[in-house]
């Protein structure tokens, strides 16, 4: 065998490790959670009973797949208004500016900061201002963790709308103008029609995110086990609930936890999946 | 035209300037909001975190709570630093960078080389699930094959494996990206030469998108450092400094999330929080200080 082939072997080897090591976590995954299917059936999914009280175990995901839901919507409600303004301003009124380019920084900047520092802040510095509004009387919930979401999900939602705005063709917009449009106009008429579907993607990418977000949510979101009443009830997330229990779970406890991670695995990859679908689709 | 009408259509025309400049206002004061969270948060990190800094916090180990409250109580600067933390995000993210860059690299290669084929669309389709997989996942993942089956307990090694899992796909992603970039007349003109494949990879390929690569690593392990989920399920924590990467490790998060959890520890979160994101900052900048020069 020559070089050249050995070459492409290696190189193709590498798709290989790939699709064994996604096998295996899929593999590993559903293995894990089979007790606790075999014991609750797809009752796992729809009941709200979160009971780990020794010889009457009864485990059921709805208060976690609500809780993540619930908080993971309300926070792309939230980051809508704030995400689009700055990918306009960025792609659109101030596009390649010095101001523009300072705000890419700072956005950019917002992208690193780690979860459990949102987490932190969130904690000392929103909750108080929370309880100080009189939205709950700690100051957690829903609502407090959905507001920490939107702010971590706002860069990802802003640089991939920005990306796709600033793209719109320059001649579409200037036949526009010389029609006496005014900028507003010219932002509804062409620019929000020829980058829709690319600025809907980015919102779906955004929400795959904040549906595994752990850290932050965990410190705010209350962490009681049951569907949240209210928005700014308490609740518990999938993520949140695998990361407080796990510490102490083994048997049965341990395979429900396991197989809320694979449920929460399969809603990220199928969120996922539909957003780079639509990308795909434009290019 | 008669006045009444011109009057009308001046009108009109008032109104959409307004409009214009009504929504532009609100643009701008959408994305000032946008970006305050930035400066309110490393406002906090600094104002609180500064006065812990200092010498022996980046050479000693976490402090027991005991001696953290009665440090408090003397009305002391609590003793010791995150030196076990430092060491075990050192370990762990070196390791995670070692496992994921080489397999990252060599697919990212294979899905520039064969961009039609069925195998790579397939590989590069996987690549772009991993990447939205939540890190507890991978965690979860981590947890039951290395934790359950390799080390026989909590470890630095699975702390790393989750971390790898993470970082692969950037690397993969930002691998293709960069060489799709390089002009092809250069590839083709070393195999004109009857430069052996293997060469033209190492020789050509590499070299011309290194900074390419440099960045996605650089962008990779500034992801990795502040991932506290997965190390909860994988590392779980030491008081210690440990070099055994078959034993639980610290992490920087890691004992961000313990100080969170402990009253007398308090004063240690906004410190150690201000080093991670100095750390996570700075590669950040570097990166794309980097990516802007190649450009």
């Amino acid at each position: 065998m020559n070089s050249d082939k050995i070459t492409r072997l290696v190189l193709s080897l590498g798709s290989f490790i790939l699709i064994i090591v996604a096998a295996g976590m899929v593999y590993s995954l559903v293995m894990g959670s089979i007790p606790a299917f075999k014991t609750f059936g797809f009752k796992f999914i729809f009941s709200n009973n979160w009971d780990p009280t020794y010889g009457k175990e009864n485990y059921g995901a709805l208060p976690f797949i609500a809780g993540t839901l619930i908080s993971s919507i309300l926070a792309l409600l939230i980051s809508l208004p704030l995400s689009f303004s700055a990918s306009l301003f960025l792609g659109e009124y101030f596009k390649g500016t010095r101001v523009a380019r300072i705000l890419s920084m700072l956005v950019d900047l917002l992208a690193g900061i780690p979860s459990i520092v949102y987490g932190l802040w969130g904690f000392y510095v929103l909750r108080p201002l929370m309880i100080e509004l009189g939205i709950g009387s700690q100051g957690f919930g829903v609502f407090t963790a959905s507001l920490i979401l939107a702010i971590m999900i706002i860069p990802y939602a802003t640089s991939l709308s920005n990306e796709i705005i600033a793209m719109v063709p320059n001649d579409l917009k200037e036949a526009a103008y010389s029609l006496g449009a005014t900028r507003l106009e010219v932002i509804q008429t062409v620019t929000i029609p020829s980058a829709h579907s690319g600025i809907i993607a980015g919102y779906i990418l955004s929400f795959g995110r904040a549906l595994g977000e752990t850290m932050a949510v965990t410190m705010l979101i209350g962490n009681s086990n049951k569907v949240p009443d209210s928005l700014f009830g308490t609740g518990n997330s999938m993520a949140s609930v695998i990361a407080n229990q796990f510490g102490e779970a083994d048997g049965l406890k341990l395979s429900s936890l396991i197989a809320i991670g694979l449920l929460l695995f399969l809603i990220t990859a199928i969120v996922n999946g539909i957003g780079k679908l639509i990308i795909k689709r434009m290019q | 035209m008669n006045t009444t009408e011109n009057i009308r259509l001046q009108d009109t025309s008032k109104r959409r300037q307004l409009k214009d400049k009504l929504v532009l206002g609100m643009v701008v004061f959408f994305s000032l909001v946008t970006v305050s969270p930035i400066i309110l948060i490393i406002g906090e990190l600094v104002r609180k975190g500064y006065r812990q800094i200092s010498l022996d916090f980046l050479i000693k180990n976490t402090p027991d709570t005991y001696s953290a409250m009665t440090a408090i109580a003397n009305g002391e600067r609590i003793p010791g630093g995150i030196a076990n933390g430092i060491v075990g995000t050192l370990i762990m993210v070196v390791l995670a960078a070692a496992i994921a860059i080489p397999v990252g690299i060599i697919i990212g290669i294979y899905l520039y080389e064969n961009p039609g084929k069925r195998l790579a669309n397939f590989t590069r389709s996987l690549s772009d699930v991993m990447q939205g997989v939540p890190s507890i996942v991978l965690g979860l993942i981590s947890y039951l094959w290395v934790v359950k089956h390799v080390t026989n307990g909590y470890s630095a090694l699975a702390g790393s494996v989750s971390l790898s899992i993470m970082m692969l796909p950037m690397i993969v992603r930002s691998t293709e990206e960069t060489l799709k970039m390089i002009p092809n007349s250069l590839k083709e003109a070393a195999l004109a030469l009857g430069t052996p494949y293997h060469k033209v990879i190492l020789r050509v390929l590499i070299p011309t998108g290194f900074s390419g690569l440099f960045t996605g690593i650089l962008l990779g392990i500034s992801r990795v450092l502040g991932e506290t989920a997965p190390l909860m399920l994988t590392a779980l924590g030491s008081s210690m400094i440990n070099l055994d990467i078959t034993k639980p490790t610290s992490a920087v998060p890691l004992l961000i999330w313990e100080f969170y959890n402990d009253p007398n520890m308090i004063d240690l979160i906004w410190s150690s929080s201000l080093m991670l994101m100095i750390l996570v900052l700075v590669l950040n900048m570097i990166s794309k200080q980097i990516a802007k020069k190649t450009k």
